[in-house]
């Protein structure tokens, strides 16, 4: 099959600050696909680059070479009224459900936002607001409410609502998850896999957290100072780790049980003392 | 250069038509709102109708009525030294004040709402000029620059508040720039972007409309400096002598101050007047965009100011024999603790609901919880350092044999200095910007040794949390080190006294894994080297893992379990442990079903 | 700290000379018919013209302008069309008038606001009502009537100070005294509602940040967090502000020199300014500029020790 959305050597770094000061390279040439109804996982620590990838793809951060190629059409440098119709196919759900929705409007707003921007008429983008809020699991008369009348994981149902909205193929999930409890963590996940299920949309998954990672994502992609060290099969990539950097990971991410996790910091600290003999 | 201004506010106003209303609505409802704007129209209109309500030429002296007093006839507020109608002069006065009004602060918020909307919204190099320019403009001498420039303003007032609108309009641009870019980086301008919304409709949906509420009150409180500048400058002399306004007519009086003082009183109390609607109306317009909910942060952070050490025992009863006897055993032990704080309608909300718990020495409790189940407040009271407005209440607090409560503040901060100490959640945010890592450990110690002790001791105990340049780090700011690091200063400063009781709250929840993993391993072996009680507060269940002891499980302010940390794993008996721990993504299942094919069980 | 002041004397620089390049060539350009004005309407053409040439009115604005900087660069100022007298001297003569109503202005603005903001953040209650009490007055009343108010209490009514009128320092510190500090006072109000809301706002601010928990968990007394910790977190933008409201602190002079007749530099300027003396308003507004550029590099001097971050930058 051939992929929906296609990385190909992404360079991106942000202007320094003054004249001369060196740009910091963020995406030192990353290559990546997604295919259609698949999640990749994208993983990595604070300034890894992860999050500015998924940024790339959304047209919010300019790569400096490399391209992006999306359902075969190249999008790297679209314009912006290419994007607006990019819209229809690539959609986004950030991580903090607090600042991503306007706090101003109203959900019904929210919702049919995209619509609109779309070109539909309101009054029929306001009627989908209804089937939008129903496929998310919240109650119709959400519509005519505020954000701040909504939880966390609420919140983040508005999102996917909204991103929903417009039927796209892709959607970019930066950390959705990280900032919400235990229990509403799970549920936001399992309703983002019915979602895939229903509608075959792809999703690029970026997280910091292994576990959700391995709970959602067909395939991991492992990133490292702005370069993919590891791209494989989810079981693969955490259980037989090819990469060293992989391996650290796993074995720094702590597991929910008390005599595993003993075994996995025994195994870390031979890890690291091994790396440092040697 | 009015006009574009307000057409501007109203065009803004017709994007969000039905909160407009809602505001001003707000306003008049409330009689502070309501009585300025009844004042301000009220104000104007006798402006407006100056030519039917005048009784006399403002400008005709009568040498007659020289001084007349008030109430005489046709002079009902009396005459000036040259026989002018005050009345009359004060009516003209009105037009020329809210004519500078609307230039001043109409000057301003045009000049400075353009130029930061594009600056703000545009950004790059532009934003670099146009921030540099006003910045510059923002430091020129106003009143100097409208003094020298007589010749080209000509002197009259209209042309000088032109003048002084340029001169105060960076106040009005640094407003609306650092809002547009406060708003361009919120995510859910990204996300309309992604969404397909044209850059118009950003600014008119998302941009504009956080902005407007702040421009109109600026420009309230410009409109009162604009009037007293105008004032002020006719009281110099510039511009007309004889043409009446407040100015002059202030003026006239001084120079009269000794033969009729009351006629200094017309223009202040008229001037008085105005400014106190405008700044009311302000105010009240304020008020009316944060709406109810926004009173609460406020009075929240005006009692913080206050010192936050306060516990006030409700209900402290007297140990009983059978408390003290395993007070022994238990390192803390707090019985029936109650934190409460007010609700806006007087009544308390109460967040931890009597919870009891017992740390033994040398243990590790985790105490979970999701986020608003209580978790940091039980610690905090532990610490004594809830907000001042918190009222905690226990039958027993104690530690290491002494009670925690009914404490003067400064027995409790010497406890704090010793016997119980703290690990907090961000690293960075948890060091004061201002001094370098060692004197901020260096200060922690003082208490109990000399200054050239605490360095060496401040030193050693960088060593020991694995920091390899202590000397280097020691002479550093908190900027210049990483985060990671920042954590291990932080527990430097929390084991330096070595205390009977750690309390971490999230110590680990900002770190990267692989950072996590290395404090994770710090803290175990310091627990172990200073055989300290340490109450771990944590939501992740992989760091109680890898940790603790035993784990409290909250929920809503009570504790609804507690016991040994394999038992709570694996054999949880509370229906809400057990939906905790089964929300836990299972590491042994990895999702296999291919794209959009096959039907996998997942939780 | 050193490229850091070099750029902010750099910026004083760009400053005088926009501030004053906007003048001249307003004023200079402006073809006001100075010397009519000097000689009367009964002077005949050939006597202006003269004139004119004499003050070197009728050469190129541009080389009116380049003489005038290559003067200002040897420290001279031009001399008034009325008096002769030079500039610069009427300026010195002037200055310590200006000078000691508007630093004494800025110094009892400075500690005033400082104890109020610092009183109010700790404690609250009166010093808030206090606080709230000044800055609703000075919103309220314009400057000028403020002072008047003052003037009418504090000198005609209760006879405390001099209502007019300036002592110099060495004639009697004393006198000197009465004469410059009810208008310090008075300069001063407008300075202190809005610099102590300010400095009480940042304390609050900063007393409910992490670090300072923090620093309460190590023991550390409430005194020591509050002056030595919040406070110097604060003063940041305390500066700012202050900076700002000393260039407004001197414009404000004009109006007080006026009131109390103090024959200061504000009045010097409104003088000049009257009569079109073209070489006195410039040189007004070149001390002008120039005061305003080294007190705000005092203060970003003061900022830069308390906070490492500009320092290093």
């Amino acid at each position: 099959m051939n992929p929906l959305l296609q990385v190909s050597k992404l360079r991106l770094s942000y202007p320094g600050r003054g004249f001369r000061s060196a740009a910091p390279e963020v995406l030192r040439g990353v290559s990546l696909d997604i295919a259609p109804g698949e999640t990749v996982g994208l993983v990595g620590e604070s300034g890894s680059g992860k999050t500015t990838l998924g940024r790339a793809v959304l047209g919010l951060a300019a790569p400096t070479s490399g391209s992006i190629t999306f359902d075969g059409n190249d999008i790297t440098a679209a314009s912006q009224r290419e994007r607006r119709k990019l819209a229809r196919d690539i959609q986004v759900v950030f991580q903090d459900p607090y600042t991503s929705l306007n706090p101003a409007l109203q959900i019904a707003d929210i919702l049919s936002e995209p619509l609109i921007a779309q070109g539909q008429k309101p009054a029929d983008a306001r009627r989908s607001v209804t089937a939008l809020l129903d496929k998310v699991g919240l109650p119709a008369d959400s519509a005519a409410r505020y954000p701040r009348e909504f939880s966390g994981g609420q919140r983040q149902r508005i999102a996917i609502a909204r991103a929903l909205a417009l039927q796209p193929r892709l959607i970019v999930c930066d950390e959705p998850v990280s900032a919400l409890d235990l229990t509403t963590q799970a549920r936001i996940l399992d309703l983002l896999i019915d979602l895939q299920r229903e509608t075959g949309v792809a999703y690029l998954f970026i997280t910091h957290d292994l576990s959700v990672v391995r709970h959602i994502s067909h395939r991991i992609a492992v990133m490292f100072r702005g370069e993919l060290v590891e791209t494989g099969p989810t079981a693969q990539v955490t259980e037989e780790p090819e990469s060293n950097y992989t391996r650290r990971l796993v074995l720094a991410s702590p597991t929910a049980d008390p005599d595993r996790q003993r075994q996995r910091r025994e195994a870390r600290r031979m890890l690291s003392h091994s790396a440092s003999t040697t | 250069m009015t006009t574009p201004s307000i057409g501007q506010t109203t065009d803004v106003g017709a994007a969000n038509a039905p909160k407009r209303i809602g505001a001003f609505r707000r306003i008049i409802s409330t009689p502070l709102g309501l009585f300025s704007v009844i004042i301000l129209l009220s104000i104007v209109m006798l402006g407006i109708l100056e030519p039917v309500l005048r009784g006399h030429d403002p400008n005709t002296a009568e040498l007659s009525a020289i001084n007349a007093p008030p109430g005489t006839p046709g002079y009902f507020l009396g005459a000036d030294q040259n026989g002018r109608d005050i009345w009359s002069r004060v009516l003209a006065s009105i037009n020329v004040s809210v004519i500078s009004a609307l230039i001043g602060s109409g000057v301003a918020v045009a000049i400075g709402s353009i130029f930061g909307l594009i600056s703000g919204y545009i950004g790059k190099r532009l934003d670099g000029v146009l921030a540099w320019l006003f910045s510059l403009l923002m430091t020129f001498p106003a009143m100097i620059l409208i003094m020298v420039l007589q010749p080209i303003t000509g002197g009259t007032y209209q042309t000088m508040m032109a003048l002084f609108g340029i001169f105060i309009s960076p106040g009005i641009f640094w407003l609306v720039r650092n809002l547009v870019i406060g708003v361009k980086n919120e995510l859910y301008v990204d996300a309309a972007k992604v969404s397909g919304l044209s850059n118009r409709r950003i600014l008119s949906r998302h941009v504009l409309y956080v902005v407007r509420g702040p421009i109109i009150i600026s420009a309230a409180f410009m409109a009162t400096a604009a009037i007293g500048i105008q004032a002020g400058l006719a009281f110099l002399g510039f511009g007309s002598g004889q043409d009446a306004n407040f100015g002059t007519m202030t003026g006239d009086a001084f120079l009269n101050i000794y033969r009729a003082p009351l006629q200094l009183l017309w223009p202040s109390l008229f001037l008085a007047l105005m400014n106190a609607a405008l700044v009311l109306l302000g105010n009240a317009y304020r008020d009316a965009l944060a709406g109810p909910q926004a009173v609460a942060p406020r009075q929240k952070k005006k009692q913080s100011a206050a010192k936050l050490e306060v516990t006030k025992p409700l209900e402290a009863h007297p140990q009983s024999a059978e408390v003290s006897a395993s007070a022994r055993a238990e390192l803390l032990s707090v019985r029936n603790l109650r934190v409460s704080y007010p609700n806006l309608d007087g009544t308390r909300k109460e967040v931890v609901k009597g919870t009891s718990l017992f740390i033994r020495p040398g243990e590790i409790v985790g105490l979970v919880g999701e986020s608003g189940s209580g978790k940091s407040q039980t610690a905090f009271s532990i610490l004594g350092l809830l907000p001042k407005q918190a009222e905690v209440s226990a039958d027993v607090m104690n530690l290491a044999g002494d009670s925690l409560l009914q404490q003067d503040g400064k027995l409790l901060r010497r406890m704090r200095g010793s016997v119980i100490s703290y690990i907090p959640q961000e690293p960075m945010s948890n060091l004061d910007p201002s001094f370098t890592i060692g004197s901020q450990l260096v200060e922690g110690l003082r208490a109990s040794m000399s200054k050239k002790e605490a360095k060496e001791t401040a030193l050693a105990l960088l060593a020991r949390v694995g920091i390899t340049d202590p000397e280097r780090t020691f002479k550093s700011y908190p900027h210049q080190i990483s985060g990671g690091m920042a954590q291990r200063v932080l527990i430097a400063g929390a084991v330096a006294p070595r205390p009977k009781l750690l309390i971490a709250d999230e110590p680990t929840t900002a770190l990267d894994v692989t950072v996590q993993a290395e404090i994770l391993d710090l803290l175990r072996d310091l627990q172990g080297e200073l055989g300290m009680g340490v109450l771990l507060v944590t939501h992740n269940f992989g760091v109680v893992a890898d940790l603790c002891d035993r784990v409290l499980v909250m929920r809503d302010g009570e504790i609804v379990e507690g016991g040994h940390v394999r038992t709570i794993f694996r054999n949880p008996s509370h229906p809400y442990t057990q939906e905790l721990i089964s929300s836990i993504l299972d590491e042994a299942t990895v999702r296999t079903d291919p794209e959009l094919v096959g039907v996998k069980e997942h939780k | 700290m050193i490229p850091f002041l070099l750029r902010r004397v750099g910026a004083g620089l760009v400053l005088i000379t926009v501030v004053t390049a906007i003048t001249f060539f307003l004023t200079y350009g402006a073809n006001i018919p100075v010397a009519r004005n000097i000689l009367g309407p009964a002077a005949s053409q050939e006597q202006i013209d003269i004139l004119n040439g004499q003050l070197g009115l009728n050469r190129p604005i541009l080389e009116q302008y380049f003489a005038w900087i290559a003067g200002v660069l040897q420290g001279d100022l031009g001399r008034s069309y009325y008096t002769s007298e030079p500039v610069v001297h009427a300026l010195a003569s002037r200055l310590p008038v200006t000078l000691s109503v508007v630093l004494l202005s800025a110094a009892i603005t400075l500690t005033v606001s400082i104890w109020l903001g610092v009183v109010g953040a700790a404690r609250g209650g009166v010093v808030d009502a206090i606080l709230q009490g000044i800055s609703t007055i000075t919103f309220v009343f314009p400057a000028i009537i403020l002072a008047i108010a003052m003037v009418y209490v504090f000198a005609i009514s209760l006879k405390l100070v001099p209502a007019v009128g300036y002592t110099s320092f060495d004639h009697s510190p004393g006198q000197w005294f009465a004469s410059v500090i009810l208008p310090a006072i008075i300069l001063s109000i407008g300075g202190i509602a809005a610099l102590a809301a300010q400095i009480r706002g940042s304390l609050v601010d900063e007393l409910s940040k992490d670090y300072v928990r923090t620093l309460r968990s190590r023991g550390v007394s409430e005194r020591s967090i509050l002056l030595k910790h919040a406070l110097r977190n604060a003063s940041g933008p305390g500066f700012t502000t202050f900076s700002l409201q000393f260039i407004s602190l001197f414009g404000a002079s004009l109006f007080i020199e006026k009131i109390f007749a103090l024959p200061g530099y504000g009045t010097y300027g409104f003088n000049a300014t009257m009569q079109f003396d073209l070489p006195a308003m410039l040189g007004v507004t070149l001390f002008g500029v120039g005061l305003v550029v080294v007190m705000n590099l005092v203060i970003d001097i003061a900022s830069g020790w308390l906070n490492p971050k500009v320092r290093m930058s």
